[in-house]
């Protein structure tokens, strides 16, 4: 209500962009994991360093989209929410955070990590359009360019 | 982050040292000049310590050095070494006689004759290291034995190895013996005794003088290597002939045993008794034998007896037929038929000796019991070994043709028989275990074989007691282990003390360049200028100097390296291999000394030990020591040069702890020895009137660490209360009304502090070991996480008291152990699986880097390891795979060292040979270390429900692999590889780290967990299932030897203690007028029973009624009498393997403190647990 709907969906597809741009980032750093090439408290730390804001902006976009009234936008990204927070805090006491270096390589959490870094670059990928397609929705709302105002177009000279 | 370069690569092309700079240790002027030259490009380095392979061996064992001439060695190497290169010609056969290693085949001959270095691998700071590396003797003068240098330490009984090689069954006989013959003589007196002979065209070859003993004096003439798989399996089943296969495989590195004790020690193999006991009749246990539950053995078999296989001596016949067999455990087994015209030379081997046992008469015909599945009369296996003539293996199946009824093969009597006997033989008999609940014997007890493909059946296969898989046959895809339902894991324990470890430096160590893989016994050499590897199957080039034979001044023969000879093999590295200058041994001791610690008093005892051993402790002269203690402040202690007594300096400010001052902190060892000496002396007393009760773990970690962090080092804390002050401060969560609950809370730790200590500690080569010597809750499952993730070690000594003799006793002997022990520094380990497999999961404290990597700060010889394996692809074309363990260490002289271990498995497609050749053992240390994670990450009941459904899961998959009718049968039908499972896992349950309903003590628990995690798997299986010995027998031997050893004292040191059978933990074999002793790793326990004879009393224990002992009675009397005499020396035997020597502790009938034996018994009901019979009752009904 207080922002007008093109601005939410404006802040809605910016921060999706943001998201996905940090989630490619996780899957390198992953990657880079699973090579060798990096060593697994570094990874961690790189990774949990982000796990905050990452939440952060979802549950704010969250928030921002219940504001607006956008009761489908924001029972879509619920689900996405509600892991993340639940994600967070199954943690066991002694964790040092989602990726914890002590178990990454064991267990098989490596692969489990990357799996959902997957789904989630699918999802953010997928609410993208969708947000995108409110967006141009939200634009094109009220007829912007007066289409049907026959007066003010002009359609001979 | 990191220090060292985890993929360790070594540059393309090393330049050559030249002029001997490869010398490490100085050794060349010390040992004498062997003629022919040492190899170029390696030599081997004689370590220090061990007296026994400073010698050098006597010319005559190394018939090559002669034939090698007087060759100058290449320039670049001076010729001090000990050991080098022989020709594979080696003189001929002129030598033969006297010098009969140099006649064996190359891939047979020892690796003593050929040229890996008799190096002892423990480093040499240590005298008192352990009672390992004690007891040298000079690996020359038993030549005839031509064992590996591994192999010669163990298999020889000390003393007897020279003097009188035949009769005396070692080790190696008896681990073949287990695996091979008792399968057909299951009662419990085996009647070999090494009296037969083994008329094996190898054996007459390998052994001349052995020929002479052979009645048959056939194939003579035969020359070459032996081909066939059998032949090890052959040799092995006689006791004498596995005396001097050289090809030790099945435990090349089992340490030496001390001088007067028996050869074949009943902790490993049970009551292996070589004759002499009489039977008890109630113990023969009827082994099931499967009906045939393998169609294509049964074809092949029939197609083996009756196609007319070539007999063995036909060595060119063999080998063609052997490579494609599925079954390499089963085919080579076979006996010829076409021998049955001849003298069987099985039956001799099977034949008792009759001076020893004579048959007892056997009833022809025994209907199987009601109830026996696939089962044999009891009396059958004796017939058969009883029976069997000299003369004719087809013969005997006739004289009991009715003695395998329901065979499918019934009409052809010979066959059956001949199936149930190789059957058993190769181990693939079944056991009702409702029908056999005596199952503890000789027969099931020995680990399974490895069993190679002929190509590598000669490749000495890593020792099952430094790297054994829950398999010993690899299913070849996931869908077939997933059917097994077994786990597929390694338990490992790499940094074992062994008494000789091939050591060698060489210019560039030989790895494949693209998994880098060291070039072991099992690669596959295209030629004489590649080989293949066998984990990645990429084709590498060799170097040139690696395919130069030192000893002939030629080219190619490869096969005669170190490496391609010996599964576990040390490098020395060169520097590539490190990041940094290998850092000094570096100690740091963090003594608690709040009200709590003085009132227990360990730090009297710790210091006096330290005191006592500090010149013991490895290290060389840069070797650097510091003290901290913490109550609620950090005081450290300065011993700069110039000051004459330690200064103190306590730090108030723990919140935000600093280093008092840079230097004089950490000092020399060498060069102020008297500081410390005085500062050893002082603190103690220094302490005792203090009253402060608070404890700053947090505090005075975070300052060791900064101390430590420029070189890396060692952190030993003593701890003996909970954490209150500062950083890392701890609440209590126990509660102490609900030991005893269902479900176990609070086994996780409760802050991250330490964890994130600990991998800081990490990353700075810094590993931190724990004391908890706690008289209350003192949360050891937070705490002890300095240790999980730094490579540490953990001891618990709950409620430790110094008025408490038996304590402190047991506290000095683990510190002792601790301080002098062997030490790697900034370690790293890496697990190589061949490509298809990969680690899963790592078990023990460490802390994972990469996939495969562990980062170990310090590595210490008692710690063990475990990984599950996974499947990445199939293996269908894999015929073996293989696991290679590489630790990277630097010893504490500053070298850098790799130590590699490699094993080989062969695949299988065949799921009933899964489950048969399951090592329970391995089976049950890798499900604790599973549990343990399940029970930290899930709840305890949860881990509990694991294990009983994994029996269950094993015995249904093994149900339905064997064909068997469904539906309740009032039988348990198990492989007698998984025999024992019910009763391990049914001990793990009991275990105070997994039972409910009993009073435990939380730290007590998660002390048993850590064990369960971190023990290597000999020790954890003590600890799980404790061994249980009647020691009458013992008695009464020392009685008859009583008049005998009158005459000659010298003979009396020579003789080998009886073997005791192990009996199972339950009441039902203790009896009043016995004494027992049962051995659980760190405590060994007496109990005396009420009726004991006053003379047995007198003699044993120096009391002339059980109403003299106490409740609490520790430590064994000293009593001059042959029986106390022969009783320390059964201890001093079960100790043997230990780390330190266990506590003795002598409980009466009626004693109070009978309950910690009762406990023990395991196989027994208790209030809130099944009994074993109940629990095979429950398993049964829930196998469908």
């Amino acid at each position: 209500m207080f922002l007008p709907e093109t601005a939410t969906f404006c802040i809605t597809l910016l921060v999706y962009g943001a998201i996905l741009l940090l989630l490619i980032y996780y899957v390198l750093t992953l990657a880079d994991l699973e090579c060798d090439y990096l060593n697994a408290q570094e990874c961690c730390r790189r990774l949990n360093f982000w796990v905050i804001p990452k939440f952060g902006s979802h549950a704010l976009l969250c928030v921002l989209l219940l504001l607006g009234g956008h009761w489908v936008m924001f029972l879509l990204n619920l689900p996405m929410v509600i892991w993340l927070f639940y994600e967070l805090h199954r943690q066991r006491r002694d964790s040092l955070g989602v990726y914890d270096p002590v178990d990454i390589h064991s267990r098989g959490l490596l692969k489990v990590h990357l799996r959902n870094c997957m789904i989630y670059l699918g999802y953010y990928f997928v609410m993208f359009f969708v947000g995108l397609y409110c967006l141009i929705s939200s634009l094109i709302k009220g007829d912007p360019i007066k289409r049907y105002e026959d007066d003010e177009i002009v359609t001979d000279f | 982050m990191s220090t060292y370069n985890p993929n360790f690569v070594p540059p393309a092309h090393a330049p050559m040292p030249l002029n001997g700079n490869n010398f490490v240790n100085g050794v060349q002027g010390s040992v004498p000049q062997q003629p022919g030259g040492p190899p170029p490009g390696q030599q081997y380095i004689p370590q220090k310590q061990p007296q026994q392979f400073q010698q050098p061996p006597p010319a005559a064992a190394f018939p090559g050095a002669g034939a090698a001439g007087n060759v100058p060695p290449p320039q670049q190497f001076k010729s001090g070494n000990t050991n080098q290169f022989l020709p594979p010609t080696s003189g001929a056969a002129t030598p033969l006689q006297q010098l009969p290693p140099s006649t064996l085949p190359p891939h047979l001959r020892p690796p003593t004759v050929n040229g890996p270095p008799i190096t002892n691998g423990s480093n040499g700071a240590s005298s008192a290291n352990s009672s390992r590396t004690a007891s040298p003797r000079p690996i020359g003068a038993a030549p005839q034995y031509a064992q590996g240098p591994i192999a010669a330490a163990l298999n020889n009984p000390p003393l007897a190895s020279g003097l009188r090689p035949s009769p005396q069954p070692t080790h190696q006989s008896l681990t073949n013996l287990t695996s091979n013959l008792e399968n057909l003589n299951l009662n419990t007196t085996r009647a070999n005794g090494g009296t037969s002979v083994l008329p094996q065209p190898q054996t007459q070859l390998q052994y001349p003088p052995l020929t002479q003993k052979d009645g048959r004096g056939v194939a003579s003439a035969q020359t070459g290597p032996p081909q066939f798989n059998d032949a090890k399996s052959l040799l092995a089943a006689s006791g004498e002939a596995a005396a001097i296969v050289p090809n030790a495989m099945a435990t090349p590195f089992s340490v030496q045993k001390p001088p007067n004790l028996a050869p074949n020690p009943a902790k490993m193999y049970g009551s292996a008794s070589v004759g002499s006991r009489p039977t008890p009749a109630g113990q023969r246990i009827p082994y099931g034998v499967p009906p045939p539950t393998n169609p294509e053995q049964q074809s092949q078999q029939n197609n083996n007896l009756q196609n007319a296989p070539p007999p063995p001596r036909a060595g060119a016949v063999w080998p063609p037929s052997l490579p494609n067999v599925a079954a390499p455990g089963a085919q080579p087994m076979m006996p010829p038929a076409q021998q049955t015209s001849q003298t069987y030379p099985y039956s001799q081997v099977y034949q008792p000796a009759p001076q020893q046992q004579p048959p007892p008469p056997q009833p022809a015909v025994q209907p199987p019991p009601p109830g026996m599945f696939g089962t044999q009369p009891a009396g059958a296996p004796l017939q058969y070994q009883a029976q069997a003539p000299p003369q004719g293996y087809g013969q005997h199946p006739q004289q009991q043709p009715q003695s395998a009824p329901g065979g499918p093969y019934g009409t052809s009597a010979p066959l059956n028989v001949a199936q149930q006997g190789f059957s058993r033989l190769w181990g693939q008999d079944t056991i009702d275990l409702m029908q056999n609940r005596h199952i503890l014997t000789p027969a099931t007890l020995p680990p399974p074989k490895v069993v190679l493909h002929n190509q590598f059946h000669e490749s000495i296969n890593c020792s099952p007691s430094i790297m054994r898989c829950t398999l010993t046959k690899i299913p070849e895809s996931n869908s077939l282990l997933q059917k097994s339902r077994l786990p597929l894991g390694i338990v490992i324990h790499p940094f074992r003390d062994v008494n000789s470890l091939p050591v060698i430096q060489c210019i560039n160590i030989v790895r494949c360049r693209l998994c880098r893989t060291y070039i072991n016994p099992f690669v596959y050499f295209v030629d004489s200028k590649m080989w293949k590897c066998n984990l990645c199957y990429r084709v590498n080039e060799l170097p040139d100097d690696f395919q130069f034979d030192p000893a002939t001044k030629t080219y190619g023969d490869v096969t005669r390296r170190p490496e391609v000879r010996s599964s576990t093999i040390e490098f020395i590295a060169p520097s590539e291999y490190m990041l940094r200058p290998p850092q000094p041994a570096m100690y740091l001791f963090l003594f608690d000394v709040s009200i709590i610690a003085q009132q227990s008093g360990y730090l009297e005892a710790a210091c006096a030990v330290l005191n006592r051993h500090l010149d013991e402790m490895p290290g060389d002269a840069r070797t650097q020591v510091g003290f901290i203690c913490f109550d609620s402040f950090v005081h450290f202690y300065s011993m700069a040069e110039g000051l004459n007594q330690p200064h103190e300096m306590t730090l108030l400010d723990i919140e935000d702890p600093f280093l008092p001052r840079p230097d004089s902190l950490l000092v020399n060892l060498k060069e102020c020895k008297e500081l410390v000496r005085d500062l050893l002396k002082q603190l103690p007393k220094r302490f005792a009137h203090t009253h402060d009760p608070g404890s700053a773990l947090g505090a005075a970690l975070q300052v060791a660490f900064k101390l430590m962090q420029a070189s890396g080092g060692r952190i030993t804390v003593f701890q003996s209360c909970l954490p209150n002050k500062g950083p890392g401060a701890l609440e209590p969560r126990e509660d102490p009304n609900n030991r005893s609950a269902k479900d176990v809370a609070h086994l996780n730790p409760a802050t991250d502090f330490y964890k994130r200590f600990a991998l800081e500690c990490s990353g700075y080569q810094i590993a931190c070991d724990l004391f908890l010597m706690n008289q209350q809750y003192s949360d050891m499952a937070t705490i002890s996480g300095i240790s999980k993730h730094s490579g540490g070690c953990v001891h618990h000594f709950p409620l430790y008291q110094k008025t408490k003799p038996h304590m402190v006793d047991s506290f000095r002997s683990c510190f002792k152990r601790y301080l002098t022990r062997k030490i790697g520094f900034e370690a790293v380990m890496r697990i190589r699986c061949t490509r298809g497999l990969q680690v899963h999961t790592f078990h023990g404290n460490f802390f994972v880097r990469s996939t495969d990597l562990l980062s170990l700060p310090n590595v210490n010889p008692d710690a063990g390891y475990g990984m599950q394996i996974s499947y990445e692809e199939s293996l269908t074309d894999a015929k073996t795979i293989c696991f290679q363990a590489a630790l990277l260490y630097t010893n504490s002289e500053g070298e850098r060292r790799i130590r590699v271990h490699t094993v080989c498995l062969p695949v299988t497609a065949s799921l009933p040979e899964v489950m048969h050749s399951a090592d329970t053992e391995a089976i049950i240390g890798l499900l604790s270390k599973m549990a343990v994670d399940r029970s930290v990450a899930s709840n305890l009941s949860d881990a509990r429900d694991a294990f009983i459904n994994a029996t269950i899961d094993v015995y249904n998959a093994f149900k339905i692999a064997q064909n068997l009718p469904s539906g309740q049968s009032g039988q348990l039908i198990a492989p007698r590889s998984l025999a024992l499972l019910p009763l391990y896992i049914l001990g793990l349950l009991k275990h105070p780290a997994f039972r409910v309903g009993t009073s435990t003590r939380l730290d007590d628990r998660v002390y048993a967990m850590d064990c369960m995690k971190t023990l290597p798997l000999d020790q954890l299986m003590m600890y799980v299932y404790p061994e249980l010995y009647k020691i009458d027998a013992l008695i009464y031997h020392a009685r008859n030897s009583n008049i005998s050893s009158n005459q000659d004292d010298d003979e009396d040191e020579d003789e080998p203690l009886p073997e005791l059978p192990r009996l199972q933990l339950s009441a039902e074999h203790l009896d009043s007028r016995s004494i027992f002793l049962m051995d659980c790793g760190t405590l060994i326990m007496i109990y005396v029973g009420l009726n004991v004879p006053p003379d047995v009393l007198e003699a044993v224990l120096g009391i002339s009624s059980t109403a003299e002992l106490g409740d609490y009675v520790y430590g064994l009397p000293n009593v001059v009498s042959n029986e106390n005499d022969v009783l320390k020396r059964f201890i001093l035997r079960l100790n043997y393997d230990k780390p330190y020597s266990a506590l003795v502790q002598i409980i009466r009938d009626t004693s109070t403190a009978k309950g910690q034996f009762i406990e023990r018994l395991t196989d027994d009901r208790s209030e809130s647990s099944l009994s074993y019979y109940e629990f095979l009752q429950h398993i049964r009904a829930q196998v469908k």
